[in-house]
């Protein structure tokens, strides 16, 4: 079966890879490019995990066909930080301690990251919103919302207009 | 095994291709066909792409709104012509499958997904359907849903009537887990009325039945009634009726049948909660 050759942009940067018909995105970015942050969890679209932006919109890399991504630009885990600088949610989920076992944190990480992308100050419903696309089976979901909430005020957000913690 | 990938740029080249070859799947934002492939279904040798934009646009008038099947759920919550839709698109996964899944997808989600297909069908839809050769054709949903695994031709589009007031118009989705949980069943209700008494209101479901099913005993019920406890009361008695829901992980159809008509009540008296 010919593969398909697909050009797009991965953190900034350009890749070209041959892919199989049918294969998803996930399966380029791990084996094709060698970027390894987003996690293969369901394949079913229910876990998150595999959550990359695509021209800045949160998707399910296991549920892209990879063709469709020719000429746009994915982000992924693996660019968020800047060298050995951390990017501000990856400083506070490391602080809250929003990471146990680490398989879901990529994916958070990237849900939070297109949410804070378009709404600066978010409320703890608003955050709780954007990650519940996104399963975590160690921490719960308290610490990662309060790390979301932390990041959005360091970054400039301005102050977190809600401040109970209400259970999600 | 590898697939082959057709992407075309027109919906009349792709609704060719698509009777030309009977493994042939047409993938539009692919959160059910790419699931359907990870988990390896081999019926499934072709998938089917078009690059045709006119495929996702929205157009609306006063009176009638025209969805194009490729539109996601995130291109019908930034239209602010269609708050009326919200809530149905609103509660469709999390975000990102928000940012994938299509109007037109939705229509063939299996029980219990397809939650936004229930508003359509409360909504009187008519769907828009690109035959192999030749034209395009019209179908009411409630009639595309009943054939939609034998259906040959490609869907286009999807037109609903605006609801009578926005407050005509009401959609529940009964979850576990909130705010993203897979529906338990969900309901649609159009309650046009004058003078206080409700006239052709329609009602659906969604996850009590293979697809998502008209409530037409409980249509029939409310006709010439009023919103209130006493007016819904014949019903809330047929709110089960014609219903076959499933036994799955989330609820058993007993358990789906006994809460229905709670729901309902509070679909149709306007009750939170």
């Amino acid at each position: 079966m010919a593969k398909t050759p697909v050009q797009f942009r991965l953190n900034g940067s350009d890749k070209a890879v041959f892919v199989d018909g049918g294969e998803n995105l996930l399966n380029v970015l791990r084996r094709g490019v060698g970027d390894m942050s987003a996690k293969y969890g369901c394949g079913q679209g229910t876990c998150g995990v595999c959550t990359v932006l695509v021209d800045g919109e949160p998707q399910l890399a296991c549920l892209t066909l990879a063709e469709t991504c020719a000429g746009r630009s994915v982000d992924t885990a693996l660019g968020l930080s800047d060298g050995p600088n951390l990017h501000p949610l990856q400083t506070a989920f490391m602080e809250h301690f929003a990471a146990q076992c680490g398989f879901c944190t990529s994916g958070m990480l990237m849900a939070a990251k297109a949410l804070l992308d378009r709404n600066a100050s978010p409320t703890r419903e608003e955050v709780a919103e954007a990650i519940s696309g996104n399963i975590c089976r160690c921490t719960g979901y308290e610490p990662i919302i309060n790390a979301i909430m932390d990041a959005a005020a360091k970054r400039g957000g301005g102050s977190n207009r809600e401040q109970g913690h209400a259970r999600v | 095994m590898a697939l082959t990938v057709k992407t075309f740029g027109s919906m009349s080249e792709a609704a060719a291709a698509l009777a030309s070859d009977r493994t042939a799947r047409f993938i539009s934002g692919g959160t059910l066909l790419m699931r359907a492939i990870n988990e390896g279904d081999t019926s499934i040798g072709t998938l089917v792409r078009s690059t045709d934009t006119g495929y996702r646009q929205i157009r609306s008038d006063p009176s009638r709104v025209e969805i194009g099947a490729g539109a996601r759920m995130v291109d019908i919550l930034a239209n602010r012509d269609l708050a009326f839709l919200h809530p149905a698109a609103r509660i469709v996964g999390g975000p990102a499958v928000r940012a994938m899944a299509t109007v037109g997808g939705n229509l063939f989600a299996g029980s219990p997904y397809g939650d936004f297909t229930t508003a359509l069908l409360a909504l009187d839809a008519t769907v828009s359907i690109q035959a192999a050769y030749g034209g395009a054709q019209q179908m009411p949903l409630e009639q595309f849903l009943q054939s939609r695994d034998r259906s040959s031709g490609l869907v286009t589009a999807v037109t609903v009537s605006r609801p009578a007031s926005p407050d005509a118009f009401r959609f529940r989705k009964v979850s576990r887990v909130k705010p993203k949980g897979v529906s338990v069943l969900s309901i649609a209700a159009h309650l046009p009325a004058t003078g206080g008494r409700l006239s052709n209101a329609r009602v659906a479901y969604g996850a009590m039945a293979p697809t998502p099913i008209r409530a037409r005993a409980v249509e029939r019920a409310l006709e010439g009634r009023s919103l209130d406890a006493a007016g819904i009361a014949p019903a809330l008695a047929a709110a089960a009726e014609g219903t076959t829901p499933a036994t799955d992980a989330l609820a058993s159809a007993w358990y789906r049948r006994e809460v229905l008509p709670v729901h309902l009540r509070r679909v149709l008296l306007g009750e939170t909660g």
